[in-house]
């Protein structure tokens, strides 16, 4: 049980450095890394696991994912959107594009005729046995 | 207790050697998305290990049994079963597309010739019972040896039908599909201790099922603000109590630990024990509390400790002990000068997971470069090893590896700028009682076991 009672600062470089490692290595290195970081994007908030944070992680879904491969520093307003229709008008205005295109595969079918469940492409197929298996 | 992996001294106590027993899955350069695992996981006895991948199948293999010609070859695992458990799925109230990933598998322990597993992808769970079939019926009055109905008016003498042995032939059966109780994403699922109720944990609540009753379950944790500009933390993994059916624990992701008790209140906003670390506020860092965020908890066999991971190390709690860890482990300490980019490539959000051995004398986690390190509480001694296809000759030992941090490389590190981050281990297993460990680099599952010396 000693080598437990040893264990008072068990590792060097938590958050519970000494004063005399605060000076050597323990902080810089995330302290450069910060100073790097807010270099590249000078508009990152302070606080990075504040609501706005949390809220991008909550409400991840398809438009919120694809909205979120934007430059984290540049998308400090969480914009959600409402379908694709919207995220796309939304990034056409951005790109000042004249007629906003649709998402990848969705317009393959639509407009011309009414679509059966077979002209539909299929959005994932994984219905394949998994090569662990094999 | 440097980061960078100790001496050539393997984890586990009593001088153990691991060693390359099996690898699963393709060789492609060119991974689908599909056969990325997502959850590695032994049933109570160790005979069986399941897997979950991205494209919403579960894998089951299942120990042979020791071959007694070949003492040398123990007990391998091969395929017992597959099935699709999760589709993808469309929300088109909220025009968000459901995952088939599978979050999490959670055995429940065996009460009679089948198995049953849980397996949650972000919404939905689902009870799936696996039994086998090696024996046929034969002889029926009604119907023909092909299937087709004898007309009852010809019939003019009865049989009793026969049992005849037939091809082993295992079988996957939903048996239970607990829908529609989850807002945001599953994260974890803890089957309890009763062996009656399990539960559910997503980023805000968790709640508490009974295993024949999917209609209903109880939400005993909800720490949803009012106004979600207030909110501050999330709920990253829950845990049932091994022993105690009444104890569970929440981990959050601001590096805290909540246990809850659910004797106290039907809902437990209010927790009995909360474990944190205090935190020396002039090291404080934009990374501070992202690096903080607990990826996994896991209660020791024993019950008495538990252990959580976060991004560049475990701690491991006495559970009577709330204001500090008992034991801190660096996993990858060299990557904290890496942070920045490591920010940038979204790898400072990879939630890697931790286990116990069976004695709960050593734990093991993963790392990047296909990398995993084992640690052994007792001999406070900890060991680097790597699943690789050039490491995979049968019985091969593995060689301890070495990361440099920076400066000078000896003979044999590996440089941290050299580390592949697309090669992560999140999810590894230990079994229940045995040296023997599952370890899923990408779309492989490697398997290691000790050498007997």
């Amino acid at each position: 049980m000693s080598q437990k009672q040893e264990e008072e600062n068990p590792a060097e470089e938590t958050g519970e450095e000494k004063q005399d490692t605060q000076e050597k290595e323990g902080i810089l290195p995330e302290r450069a890394e910060e100073a790097k970081l807010k270099a590249k994007y000078p508009s990152l908030g302070q606080k990075p696991g504040g609501s706005d944070f949390l809220m991008k992680r909550l409400q991840k879904g398809v438009w919120d994912t694809i909205s979120s491969l934007e430059p984290k520093g540049m998308s400090s307003i969480e914009q959600k959107y409402f379908d694709s229709g919207d995220y796309n008008m939304a990034k056409a205005k951005m790109k000042n594009k004249q007629l906003p295109s649709a998402g990848p595969d969705k317009n393959l079918v639509t407009g011309d005729h009414i679509p059966t469940p077979q002209d539909l492409p299929q959005r994932k197929s994984s219905l394949v046995t998994s090569k662990l298996a094999g | 207790m440097a980061g960078a992996g100790g001496g050539g001294c393997p984890a586990g106590g009593n001088d153990l050697q691991w060693c390359f027993s099996q690898v699963k899955g393709a060789i492609d350069e060119d991974v689908a998305e599909a056969d990325i695992i997502s959850t590695v996981e032994f049933n109570y006895s160790g005979d069986l290990l399941a897997t979950g991948d991205k494209g919403g199948r579960v894998v089951i293999f299942q120990r042979e049994q020791e071959n007694k010609s070949h003492p040398h070859s123990r007990g391998e695992y091969n395929v017992y079963s597959t099935f699709q458990s999760h589709e993808p799925e469309f929300d088109y109230l909220k025009s968000l597309e459901i995952e088939e990933k599978i979050n999490k598998i959670r055995w429940l322990p065996q009460q009679n010739a089948a198995h049953f597993l849980l397996s949650t992808n972000d919404k939905t769970i689902k009870l799936w019972k696996i039994s086998e079939r090696d024996k046929r019926a034969e002889g029926y009055n009604l119907k023909d040896e092909d299937g087709r109905l004898r007309d009852p008016f010809r019939i003019t003498a009865l049989r009793v039908p026969i049992l005849k042995p037939m091809d082993l032939m295992v079988e996957a059966s939903p048996r239970r599909i607990f829908a529609n109780a989850h807002t945001y994403h599953i994260n974890s699922i803890s089957v309890n201790s009763d062996h009656e109720t399990y539960l559910s944990a997503d980023d805000l609540r968790i709640n508490l099922w009974h295993l024949e009753i999917t209609d209903r379950s109880f939400n005993i944790v909800d720490i949803k603000p009012a106004n979600m500009e207030e909110l501050t933390e999330v709920i990253t993994a829950a845990e049932f109590h091994p022993h105690q059916c009444n104890v569970f624990v929440y981990s959050s992701s601001k590096g805290t630990i909540r246990l809850c008790d659910m004797r106290s209140s039907a809902l437990c906003d209010r927790h009995s024990k909360f474990f944190e670390e205090p935190e020396d506020p002039s090291s404080r860092s934009f990374f501070s509390e992202i690096i903080s965020s607990i990826s996994d908890v896991k209660f020791s066999h024993s019950g008495r400790y538990m252990m959580t991971r976060d991004y560049l190390s475990v701690k491991v709690w006495d559970l009577n002990m709330e204001n500090r860890p008992v034991e801190t482990h660096q996993v990858h300490e060299y990557l904290r000068s890496k942070l920045c980019s490591l920010y940038e490539n979204d790898c400072i959000f990879d939630k890697f997971e931790c286990c116990w051995n069976g004695p709960d004398s050593a734990i093991m986690t993963g790392s990047y470069n296909n990398f995993f390190r084992m640690f052994d509480r007792n001999t406070r001694r900890d060991v680097t090893l790597e699943a690789s296809r050039e490491n995979s000759k049968p019985r091969a030992s593995l060689k301890p590896r070495r990361v440099c941090p920076g400066g000078k490389r000896k003979k044999d590190e590996i440089s941290v700028d050299s580390l592949d981050f697309n090669k992560k281990i999140l999810h590894t297993a230990w079994h229940p009682t045995d040296n023997i460990i599952a370890v899923a680099a990408t779309n492989n599952l490697y398997i290691f076991q000790d050498k007997v010396n």
